[in-house]
């Protein structure tokens, strides 16, 4: 089981630009939240498929937003309030009647820990024609095909910087279409 | 999608990460921000005339540590509301601390005077010009604000938000102060809080729809 101080640990370096250690954190941070969120759609009578989307949301919101992590506090809360913002926000578009989360001891969330991945409904192709040409092809070269930021600058004609920018702004967007997703399916 | 797919994803090629630009953007708004509702006041308004006078500077001081109190606390409130979960560590009800304040003392400064001074104490000459002109001048510091503000991710969206809006109306209470020649207590209480409480709920209300990440 992770503690406050691993996880900790592995935001720190990762903040610095260590694709390992960020890599390790999101995926201890995936069975932390797999184990709440179960409980919390469990409780709230809602299939257990539905988890991996909640999961997945998360960790795209964890990931960027993570400037907005002050590293002089402790991570478990940020991560915690995250996971439940994000919890509130999906049942206000699925299901507004429950979307009453109490705040609770923040040390719950990595209580409990939980392996058992199902697969998402998120098709990240699909989502990613929808992003404007110059962030689809960012988010393509940098992050699916693994390229270094200066090889997708090079190939796109554009500075290393707007690289950047794109693949961040991007990510941004894809995570926010998640949601606004889910709200048009439901009205 | 497998969720091992997405960790894939989202952990190629990162970058380093500056967790104190946030702090310094979102100060820079609030520099922006007060600075052009300061030059809206003096450039589009214009000081008030009197200004040089002594007893002039005397009627504006309420006002000014007034407004900054007001601006001070919804700073340091927004501040700690820009993190996620920075509402379960922070309350915001000291900000409510200026308005009671002055409403005491307005209300002793009334029951003070004769009833007959009332209406002029209250509605002074320009509290129609205060009611425009506050929440008008307020509008560019909070778009500023707020701007800044989508770059943090607040979990509490409507507080944010009213936090934001106090912000505004404390800065452009600030620059209106300059031009206003109504000085009695019972006006800054009412026209002045009336108008910054309006900023505060307007901010609360667009928070919720422009602050959601």
């Amino acid at each position: 089981m992770t503690t406050e101080a691993e996880l900790k640990a592995l935001m720190i370096a990762s903040l610095r630009g260590d694709a390992a250690a960020h890599r390790v954190f999101l995926e201890s941070l995936s069975g932390h939240l797999r184990a709440y969120y179960k409980r919390k759609l469990g409780l709230a009578g809602r299939a257990a498929e539905e988890t991996e989307d909640l999961v997945q949301e998360a960790l795209m919101a964890v990931h960027t937003q993570r400037h907005t992590y002050d590293p002089g506090e402790l991570l478990t809360p940020w991560v915690y309030a995250i996971a439940r913002y994000k919890l509130i926000d999906y049942l206000r578009r699925t299901h507004a009647a429950m979307s009453d989360v109490p705040i609770e001891d923040v040390g719950e969330l990595i209580a409990y820990n939980d392996h058992d991945a199902a697969e998402s409904a998120l098709d990240l192709a699909k989502l990613l024609t929808r992003l404007p040409e110059k962030m689809r092809l960012a988010i393509q070269y940098v992050k699916l095909d693994g390229l270094s930021v200066a090889e997708a600058a090079a190939r796109c004609g554009v500075s290393e910087s707007s690289i950047k920018i794109n693949v961040h702004r991007g990510l941004k967007i894809l995570a926010a279409s998640i949601a606004e997703k889910g709200k048009h399916e439901d009205e | 999608m497998k969720t091992n797919e997405l960790i894939a994803v989202l952990s190629t090629n990162i970058e380093p990460v500056d967790t104190r630009k946030l702090v310094r953007k979102v100060c820079a708004a609030i520099l922006i921000g007060s600075s052009v509702a300061l030059s809206v006041a003096i450039f589009a308004l214009g000081i008030r005339a009197d200004l040089r006078d002594p007893g002039a500077l005397a009627f504006l001081f309420p006002k000014l540590v007034f407004a900054l109190s007001v601006v001070s606390l919804a700073s340091v409130y927004l501040f700690r509301h820009l993190r996620p979960g920075g509402e379960f560590r922070s309350g915001v009800a000291l900000t409510a601390l200026p308005f009671l304040a002055l409403m005491i003392l307005a209300g002793v400064n009334l029951t003070s005077a004769a009833p007959s001074h009332w209406e002029h104490m209250l509605l002074g000459g320009q509290w129609l010009e205060c009611l425009i002109s506050i929440p008008i001048i307020a509008v560019v510091p909070f778009a500023v604000i707020m701007w800044a503000v989508r770059f943090a991710a607040p979990t509490d969206l409507t507080r944010t938000g009213a936090l934001a809006g106090l912000l505004a109306g404390g800065v452009s209470a600030i620059g209106y102060a300059l031009h206003c020649t109504d000085d009695s207590l019972p006006f800054i209480a009412l026209w002045y809080g009336a108008t910054i409480v309006l900023c505060a709920l307007t901010g609360a209300v667009l928070g919720r729809r422009l602050l959601r990440w």
